[in-house]
């Protein structure tokens, strides 16, 4: 278990993105395989690293290969690190042995079939043994084996070549390290056993450990919790309660949409309610949010919200678009000067310019985390006590109840809506281009 | 030194506390539509945030885009595989996702072109390397959460399709997730073979609770509305709620006269009610506070494989091994 952690810190830090390994495009006959490494280049690496002899960098970088945490995409069953421009990549941490373990048999009785429908009398002399035994012991699944082998084999047929040789290379490796012993294959399970018993132990004391350690709040809190939730939210239930005017399922009318949608004039008495039973609800709502800008731009403090907004998209947006969303952030937001400037105590503030260094999704969380319970805390109660607030209470609409239909045979008739995409195809084309052509499809009533 | 002895305080659970709410009277649910078109088995459907728009698929590889509240088809996409297991719906009503057998969970963008073969701009996001159970868009378009039979879950970049998280930790095929409506927004939970729910942190992978009570197969995991808690539906026939602060189970919800699995629950808007799609081909709706089963419902004809509330909580939709998806209200 150790070993894996000192290994896998190793790797972390080769592949560092400052000081890690320079890594480049590798031939490979006719195909280009991205993100590779020459022997030279580690040995080297690790020497200056650790400041070690090369010796002890061979032997190093030789086990990490040993383990599986490296791979040579030329000569797959060489377990040997060569000191050239031998190239190599490193394993997927999907594949690490650590994570992996203990492999499967119907993993590798999966890979052999692949390997067998795919290079027909391909199979070495002790896959071929592995292969029967296997056939064999779990011939009950064996359809489902040989299913799974043909998917994974289409699947993979669709990939550019050279992610499909970088994955046949390391599926590949990964069985080379993970096969059964060459003895046999139930002294393998056995060991398998024993040591899945262990591994079990391990994480069943971990596990406990954790909860030990957990804050664990008394029962009676909790349970009241739920009885509390239900009361306040049972007017809110229109399974519960039914709703107003009606239920659109059943009478056919869906006036109650249309009084709910995203933007009203004026919001339903419901609506603007339940603003006020938590924070959270007053953010989802995007009215309630807008509202709340409103007023918090009249306190000057609208840039927390604005802040908060930001750090939402980045750490639900595009991964691609993440860097430079925080660097916006950071010009708005965040340094010294900023023309929305927002107040971070300094421990945050230093902890988050630090992270901002090599920004990724999660970057802005500490920072964010502190806006939201400033505004929870402190804007949130007096905008509930506000005149904005209570008027917007007091002129919203309580709709009045549908009477059902006297003759309820006739069914009303029901209206289709456009579809979200096609609300979206056509914002884009009036951004975009400009076309007068409005989209195709149109929905048709009943 | 002696032993200090420990005598276990009898653990008060939800029913109890609940003794002093008042019942509910009669409920009157019935099939308010029926989406007839699957030529085979329904295994999954999601809800469009629009709150009547729905996508579902089906054994037989087909997915499609339904407004349920006419009942008219608007897409339908024909998947390479059979047994597509997971759909999902993304939170912008542009795309869906889905997949099954073939291991992968792809998005298709929703093209308002009769014309044009939706396949055609089909991504591939997700690659596992067992079936795909079950999927779900985070708070954007762009990310997806999977579970799978290979015994993972993990979290996906849909633009590059780059794995950004994978969870270990179940020791058997996951079949189901759910997405924590926290604040902080950062947890899921996820339900197994194994027997276990787990609870994950998305941000570092780590499984920050784990609950095993049921005695077999967790096939649904939904959380309570406040997310305070969860509820499972199980093989075992029982359905059970989990609190995250007491950290343990706090009610069951089973009758002698249920003996049928349990494929799919979720909560009424309020969570006062929780509906279980069961393989006996009935709804049945519980009392969450005081675990009396309010009503059963018939109308299926073979099994109930998936169940879902509706985004407003009017209605809830099930789909069914019967071919047809039922709208309840």
């Amino acid at each position: 278990y150790y070993l894996n952690y000192f290994m896998e810190k190793v790797i972390v830090a080769m592949q560092d993105p400052d000081m890690g390994m320079k890594m480049r495009n590798q031939r490979l006959l006719i195909t280009v395989i991205p993100h590779a490494m020459t022997g030279h280049d580690i040995i080297t690496w690790l020497i200056q690293k650790y400041s070690i002899c090369e010796e002890e960098a061979l032997h190093l970088g030789g086990m990490l290969l040993k383990y599986g945490y490296i791979y040579p995409l030329k000569e797959p069953r060489s377990i040997v690190l060569h000191p050239d421009e031998t190239p190599y990549r490193f394993q997927t941490p999907y594949f690490w042995t650590s994570t992996r373990w203990p492999a499967s048999e119907l993993d590798y009785a999966i890979y052999l079939a692949k390997k067998n429908i795919r290079k027909q009398g391909e199979l070495m002399e002790y896959e071929k043994e592995r292969y029967s035994v296997l056939h064999k012991r779990i011939n009950h699944t064996w359809d489902f084996v040989v299913m799974q082998a043909r998917e994974q084999l289409r699947a993979s047929k669709q990939r550019r070549k050279a992610d499909r040789i970088v994955l046949e290379c390391q599926e590949q490796a990964y069985w080379l390290i993970n096969r059964p012993p060459v003895c046999s294959i139930l002294l393998f399970y056995t060991a398998l056993v024993y040591t899945c018993v262990a591994l079990c132990l391990c994480l069943q004391i971990e596990t406990c450990r954790r909860a030990l350690g957990r804050n664990r709040v008394k029962s009676s809190i909790c349970l009241e919790g739920f009885v509390k939730y239900s009361e306040q939210y049972q007017n809110h239930d229109p399974i519960m309660q039914g709703c107003l005017p009606s239920n659109p399922w059943i009478s056919d009318d869906t006036a109650h949409w249309t009084m709910n949608a995203e933007m009203v004039p004026t919001p339903t008495r419901l609506r603007v309610e339940c603003w006020s039973f938590s924070f959270m609800e007053l953010l989802k709502d995007v009215m309630g949010r807008k509202e709340f800008m409103t007023y918090l731009e009249k306190e000057f403090s609208g840039e927390n919200l604005c802040f908060w907004q930001a750090c939402e998209d980045i750490r639900h947006g595009e991964s691609s678009k993440i860097a430079e969303k925080v660097e916006e952030v950071y010009k708005n937001f965040l340094a010294p000067g900023a023309a929305r400037w927002v107040n971070i105590d300094s421990k945050t503030m230093d902890k988050t310019l630090e992270g901002i260094k090599r920004p990724h999704r999660f970057v802005m969380d500490d920072a964010q985390m502190h806006i939201y319970f400033l505004m929870k805390k402190d804007s949130y109660p007096r905008y509930l006590k506000s005149d904005l607030y209570k008027n917007m209470l007091a002129k919203a609409i309580i709709p009045q109840e549908t009477k059902k239909s006297v003759f309820p045979f006739m069914r009303r008739q029901r209206h289709s809506s456009p579809s979200p995409a096609q609300a979206a195809a056509q914002a884009t084309e009036e951004d975009g281009r400009g076309k007068g052509a409005g989209p195709a499809g149109t929905n048709s009533d009943v | 030194m002696e032993r200090p002895r420990f005598t276990p305080k009898m653990s008060r659970c939800l029913h109890q506390v609940a003794e002093k709410v008042e019942g509910l009277g009669q409920f009157v649910m019935k099939t308010r539509r029926t989406l007839k078109g699957h030529g085979n088995k329904v295994l999954c459907m999601d809800w469009c945030k629009d709150k009547r728009r729905i996508v579902s698929s089906s054994q037989d590889g087909k997915v499609i885009v339904w407004d349920a509240f006419t009942t008219n088809k608007e897409h339908a996409v024909t998947m390479p595989c059979t047994w597509v297991m997971a759909c999902a719906y993304a939170p912008s009503g542009c795309a869906v996702a889905c997949g099954g057998l073939d291991n992968k969970c792809s998005v298709y963008p929703l093209s308002l072109d009769k014309n044009e073969n939706l396949a055609a701009k089909k991504k591939s996001v997700a690659m596992h390397t067992n079936y795909l159970s079950a999927c779900s868009f985070t708070n954007s378009d762009m990310q997806i959460l999977t579970s799978s039979g290979d015994g993972t879950c993990a979290l996906w970049d849909v633009e590059s399709g780059q794995l950004l998280q994978s969870f270990h930790g179940h020791a058997a095929d996951v079949l189901c997730l759910d997405l924590a409506p926290s604040e902080t927004g950062n947890t899921f939970v996820s339900g197994g073979c194994d027997k276990k729910a787990n609870v994950w942190d998305m941000r570092s992978g780590q499984c920050i609770q784990s609950f095993e009570t049921h005695e077999s197969d967790i096939n649904s995991v939904r959380y309570y509305p406040s997310g305070d808690a969860f509820a499972s539906g199980s093989d075992d026939a029982t359905c059970r709620l989990y609190d995250l602060r007491a950290d343990r189970e706090v009610a069951i919800y089973s009758k002698e006269s249920i003996i049928f699995g349990v494929s799919s629950v979720d909560f009424s808007l309020s969570g006062r009610l929780l509906f279980g799609g069961y393989n006996d081909y009935t709804i049945n709706v519980w009392d969450v506070l005081k675990g009396t089963r309010v009503s059963i419902l018939f109308g299926h004809e073979n099994r109930v494989s998936t169940l879902r509330v509706s985004p407003d909580g009017t209605a809830f939709c099930t789909g069914s091994w019967d071919h047809t998806l039922r709208i309840w209200a």
